[in-house]
């Protein structure tokens, strides 16, 4: 057989470090890119006018419509089979934010969903733990009584979630309250009315009041970006977002539809990968919303690496939001074990 | 055996409306008998209501930005697969062509001219927007262009003849991205509810065409004065009729096709195309 | 380090049964060639696929002559709507064979299957669908009532895309009533041979496509050949004008798509990323095997550093292999000579000062390989500013103002494609108004379709393939 060559990629191109949780992350371990949530690096601390931000974020380059979309596509078709797959399944459950946001939420689903992130599935042992558990600012308590000591995040959407419509005392006491009670992640929402209208200031001293809130807390900011109907208006969004101090930018409440596309994270990745160029500070992207497959899954970690970079690979700077999607990465993960296509009973249906 | 001695009874057809990619029944739960040639009972036929009509004009208009917004190639594999699904039940039609009195080589003839119907038209769609658009050479610096647009929802009333005066009724109205509400045929709606499943089994989307049975004098009224219609092919309506239909039109100005019913045979111009298009100018300036 | 990479994906090569000789197809039969056969090779990796026939003059005119005795008796006479029906056949059955065909065409031609699954054979069924509802609607073309076709065209095409181009030749030249003797390129005759047994499936009436392969002097005959009525070439500038010449003086018309120098024009204004996309996609797509690649970057200076920094970056991570490979990017090189037609002309750049860079890049030991290049300070003198060099090869230059770019962009003998980047729509028709090239693409590259003509000013040949325009040149109007 003769040599076909790897091609251009003589450093490997497309890697995926080993996944583990997030605890895990100890410095000298084999994380292609060790970094701490929220790495160090410059954040702007001192306050922006408003023309200022405007002259900043209308200063930013266009995305083509047409051209994003193509290449999220193109990057959609990229096929990973075999020994990439079962790592990246791997990876992809440790990126996971389990999340659960609805009215009927209780302290006993809270707890069995926090069981579940720490041991996916329980018939096999060396399946990592997810990334964080996602709840409402009222049962973080109860999350963080569940997950104490695993290793899982207690991640709590805050400021009024999803809409944000409340006036800042009352978001920033939603945030004070969330992190009373344990929580180490916070996923805020940006007041899209004012980003629309023009108010980039407002958006921009909210995020940085939630920020300076937040203390240690990674900060990670829902763009929702299904109501901002542009791509140029996502990526100011990120930049807007990035410039106040996110650790993460976020896709979406999952609220909305659409909530995480290819298109809108491959701008966000963009952003990312510029916004460090920039600024030597890299910050996270959370997809989430609608992603319930291992296929969508894989196709994100593909768009992170070929667009931010592998050492995007990593919880720590990429997540998903998501629910149903670690059971289908819990079944294709048996699929590639024994070769025979899993069901849903063969995993819990937490 | 018995089963030498007992004859096996037919399983018989219900024909039902086609309203938003599905089968119902009419809303009203009526129907009518529909006769052969000579006479004899063949099926009972819904009798569709205004409430139908009105449904039919919702699937209509919800399918219309999804089907006006395909690639014109897309819509034009669509129509093909229309044909290709037509020739493959040609048997079938020709059965249901025969019942309503045409004789085998006739109903032959006209199954194999509406197939033919289905390509032509199939055709079209990627090429009536460089035969009936242009540039338009304005005096100034701007680049000015003019394209062809489906109107919207087109209301349909077919004429007597089947199956081929139908199909050259609608490939035209559907080709360049309107979506259609059509009555069928009084007298001999069967073929037209058959077609329906031919539709239905094409890859075209649920709303595009919705086909309904019933009392024309009930259904053309209804559909003639409805204010979410944009356009209405009379051609299927005698002449006496026809005057009250246009006056209700003019309520929401429809745009109005009515030619007198003529060979369906002959190849087909392109005026039906263009008698469901809107032209769109597109002005844009031109400098460094 | 515990990493890994994008497991191999090839595709199969069992969608393929290769045989070890092919024949010519004439009058709906696989014949002999009384010509010596020549061996087709694989470009990824330099290894012999099959002996394929060549036709001598003797073969070209039994071809010439079944192609005007089925124009005469059957196809010309055959109304439009009928022979409608078989291009629609044509175009479904390559549907249904669209594996077997593209991954046959990676095979010969060395493209990516990606391109082949994803571009070639889905864009050549669609000219067979086009082409397929004009046969009966020539009448509304705008060439008068009833138009009536030339007779027997000749059609040479070249080895870049050969199914698409076979596909781009016949499917007008069928619907327009015409009957074809086609020769497909020395170094990719596969697809044509395989495209003779879809016409056989779609019991096509004999003679009317016929096919014969052979080298530049089979190509010669076919063009010389007093019973053709017209001649068809993509290929070279240089084989075009020889075929200009032959045709001189004779009543066969004429068209030629030529090679081409290409330019995407990129304003401060860009969409960056979408511009970076489009530039390494317009000169590296199909290995730069394209006529109307984007050869040449002409960027606008004041944002030139941070773009071109850019575009590297992008094609480090261009994915240069296996052509067979789903996740492959760049495939080989199409055959030796052309290898060291690219090589030659990028040395070349270096010895007249340009700088040079390619990303690190380890390419297969066997077969014909070439790592996407990229040359910085290039001038409109250099010899890779104005030769087609039909590689993956990008050439640098700069320009300050919108009228600089237009001015560069058509200091060239070819006229054949050009992009333009910008978020400003009125600067963009303002440039393309002024562009001398026949496609001009605004914020994307490398678009095709049958119902866009396609074709080129100046030397890069004359007439349109595509659309309505398309139909002239198989009509006698």
């Amino acid at each position: 057989m003769p040599d076909r060559g790897r091609g251009c990629d003589a450093e490997p191109l497309f890697v995926f470090p080993v996944a583990r949780g997030p605890s895990a992350a100890a410095p000298g371990t084999d994380v292609v890119a060790p970094t701490s949530l929220g790495d160090a690096g410059t954040v702007s601390t001192e306050t922006r006018g408003q023309a200022e931000l405007r002259a900043l974020l209308r200063g930013l380059p266009g995305v083509d419509r047409v051209g994003a979309e193509a290449r999220a596509a193109r990057l959609a078709a990229r096929s990973v089979k075999a020994a990439a797959k079962a790592r990246a399944v791997d990876l992809a459950i440790s990126m996971v934010d389990l999340t659960t946001l609805e009215g009927a939420d209780t302290p006993g689903r809270v707890r069995a969903l926090c069981a579940k992130a720490l041991r996916p599935d329980p018939g096999q042992p060396d399946v990592p733990s997810v990334a964080a558990v996602c709840v409402y600012p009222d049962l973080v308590g109860a999350a963080a009584d569940a997950l104490a000591g695993g290793g899982v995040g207690v991640a709590s959407v805050a400021t009024a979630f999803p809409a944000g419509r409340a006036p800042l005392a009352a978001k920033l006491a939603d945030v004070g309250a969330a992190l009373a009670a344990g929580a180490t992640e916070i996923d805020m929402v940006i007041d899209r009315g004012a980003f629309l209208a023009g108010d980039y200031l407002k958006v921009h001293e909210e995020i940085r009041a939630v920020r300076a809130a937040c203390g240690a807390a990674h900060l990670k900011v829902i763009l929702e970006t299904g109501e901002l109907g542009t791509y140029d208006d996502v990526r100011r969004a990120a930049w807007l977002a990035m410039d106040a101090g996110a650790d993460f930018v976020k896709t979406s409440t999952g609220k909305v539809a659409p909530a995480a596309t290819p298109p809108v994270v491959l701008v966000l990745l963009e952003a990312v990968r510029d916004y460090r160029a920039a600024t030597g500070r890299a910050v996270g992207v959370k997809a989430a919303g609608g992603i319930r497959t291992t296929k969508d899954a894989l196709r994100y970690l593909v768009l992170a690496a070929e667009t931010a970079g592998r050492d995007w690979l990593t919880p720590d700077r990429f997540r998903f939001g998501a629910s149903a999607l670690l059971n289908d990465l819990l079944m294709q993960r048996r699929t590639l074990a024994t070769g025979v296509y899993s069901g849903p009973d063969r995993v819990a249906q937490d | 055996m018995a089963d030498e001695m007992t004859e096996r009874i037919p399983v018989r057809k219900t024909y039902k409306l086609f309203i938003g990619g599905a089968f119902p029944r009419s809303e009203s739960g009526r129907s009518y008998p529909v006769a052969d040639a000579d006479g004899a009972f063949l099926a009972n036929a819904a009798r569709a209501s205004r409430k139908d009509v009105r449904d039919a004009v919702v699937a209509a208009r919800k399918a219309f930005p999804g089907w006006s917004g395909r690639t014109a190639y897309n819509r034009g594999q669509i129509l093909y697969r229309i044909a290709e699904m037509l020739e493959g039940r040609r048997e079938q039609f020709a059965a249901e062509l025969r019942a309503t009195g045409l004789d085998g080589a006739a109903a032959r003839a006209e199954v194999d001219a509406a197939v033919d119907r289905w390509v032509w038209y199939a055709g079209w769609a990627d090429k009536l927007a460089a035969v009936f658009g242009d540039p338009a050479p304005v005096a100034g610096p701007f680049h000015t262009v003019s394209v062809p647009e489906p109107t919207g929802v087109v209301g349909i009333v077919a004429p007597d003849g089947p199956l081929l005066g139908l199909v050259s009724m609608l490939a035209p109205v559907v080709v360049s991205g309107n979506t259609a509400v059509v009555v069928a045929s009084e007298p001999a709606p069967l073929p037209a509810a058959a077609f329906a499943e031919v539709l239905a089994t094409s890859d075209l989307p649920g709303g595009v065409v919705n086909l309904l049975t019933g009392y024309r004098a009930e259904l053309a009224p209804r559909l003639a004065s409805h204010e979410d219609v944009n356009a209405l092919d009379l051609t299927g309506v005698p002449d006496a009729d026809a005057k009250p239909l246009a006056e209700a039109a003019a309520g929401n100005l429809k745009r109005l096709f009515s030619r007198p019913a003529d060979d369906w045979s002959r190849e087909p111009g392109t005026a039906r195309i263009r008698a469901f298009l809107e032209i769109k100018t597109v002005w844009h300036t031109v400098g460094a | 380090m515990d990493v890994f990479e994008y497991a191999p994906a090839p595709e199969s090569r069992d969608a393929v049964r290769l045989r070890a000789s092919y024949g010519l197809f004439v009058g709906g039969e696989f014949t002999g060639g009384g010509g010596a056969p020549f061996t087709t090779v694989e470009p990824a990796t330099g290894e012999p696929l099959a002996e394929v026939a060549t036709a001598d003059a003797a073969d070209v005119d039994r071809a010439v002559a079944a192609a005007r005795a089925a124009q005469t008796a059957v196809w010309g006479p055959m109304p439009g709507r009928e022979r409608a029906k078989y291009l629609f056949r044509i175009a479904r059955i390559l549907q249904e064979r669209s594996r077997e065909l593209a991954v046959l065409e990676t095979i010969d031609n060395g493209k990516p299957i990606r391109e082949s699954r994803d571009v070639d054979v889905p864009l050549a069924a669609a000219h067979f669908f086009y082409h397929a509802g004009w046969a009966d609607k020539l009448g509304h073309a705008g060439f008068g009532p009833d138009p009536r076709p030339l007779g027997v065209a000749a059609q040479v095409i070249p080895w870049n895309f050969p199914l698409l181009m076979l596909a781009w030749k016949v499917a007008p030249a069928l619907a327009c009533g015409n009957t074809v003797v086609l020769k497909p390129a020395e170094t990719t005759p596969l697809t044509a041979l395989l495209f003779a047994d879809v016409c056989r499936q779609a019991d096509l009436p004999p003679g009317v496509v016929n096919i014969v392969t052979g080298g530049p002097g089979t190509g010669r005959a076919l063009v010389a050949h007093d019973g053709v009525d017209k001649v068809a070439f993509t290929g070279s500038t240089e084989v075009g004008r020889e075929i200009a010449r032959t045709v001189a003086g004779t009543r066969k018309r004429l068209t030629l798509e030529l090679g081409g120098k290409g330019a995407n024009l990129v304003f401060a204004d860009a969409a960056l990323d979408e511009a970076v996309e489009g530039v390494v996609d317009g000169a590296f797509f199909n290995q730069g095997h394209v006529c109307c690649a984007g050869s040449r970057l002409l960027v606008q200076e004041s944002i030139a550093d941070e773009f071109v920094e850019r575009v590297k970056a992008r094609m480090a991570t261009l994915r240069v292999g296996d052509p067979l490979d789903k996740n492959t990017d760049v495939g080989a090189v199409n055959s030796a000579a052309q290898l060291a037609r690219v090589t030659d002309l990028a040395a070349a750049g270096e010895r007249e000062g340009a700088e040079r860079w390619s990303p690190p890049c380890a390419l297969p030991e066997h077969g014909f390989w070439f790592a996407p290049t990229l040359f910085t300070g290039v001038a409109g003198a250099h010899r890779i500013a104005r030769e087609e060099v039909f590689g993956p090869v990008l050439s640098v230059l700069t320009f300050r103002t919108p009228a600089e770019a237009v001015a560069k962009a058509n200091d060239t003998s070819y006229g054949l494609s050009a992009g333009i980047w910008s978020e400003k729509g009125s600067r963009t028709l303002w440039v393309a108004e002024r562009l001398r090239a026949g496609v001009v693409w605004a914020n994307t590259f490398n678009r095709f379709d049958p119902a866009a003509p396609f074709g080129g000013y100046k030397e890069s040949g004359h007439g349109r393939e595509g659309g309505r325009h398309g139909l002239a040149a198989y009509l006698d109007v």
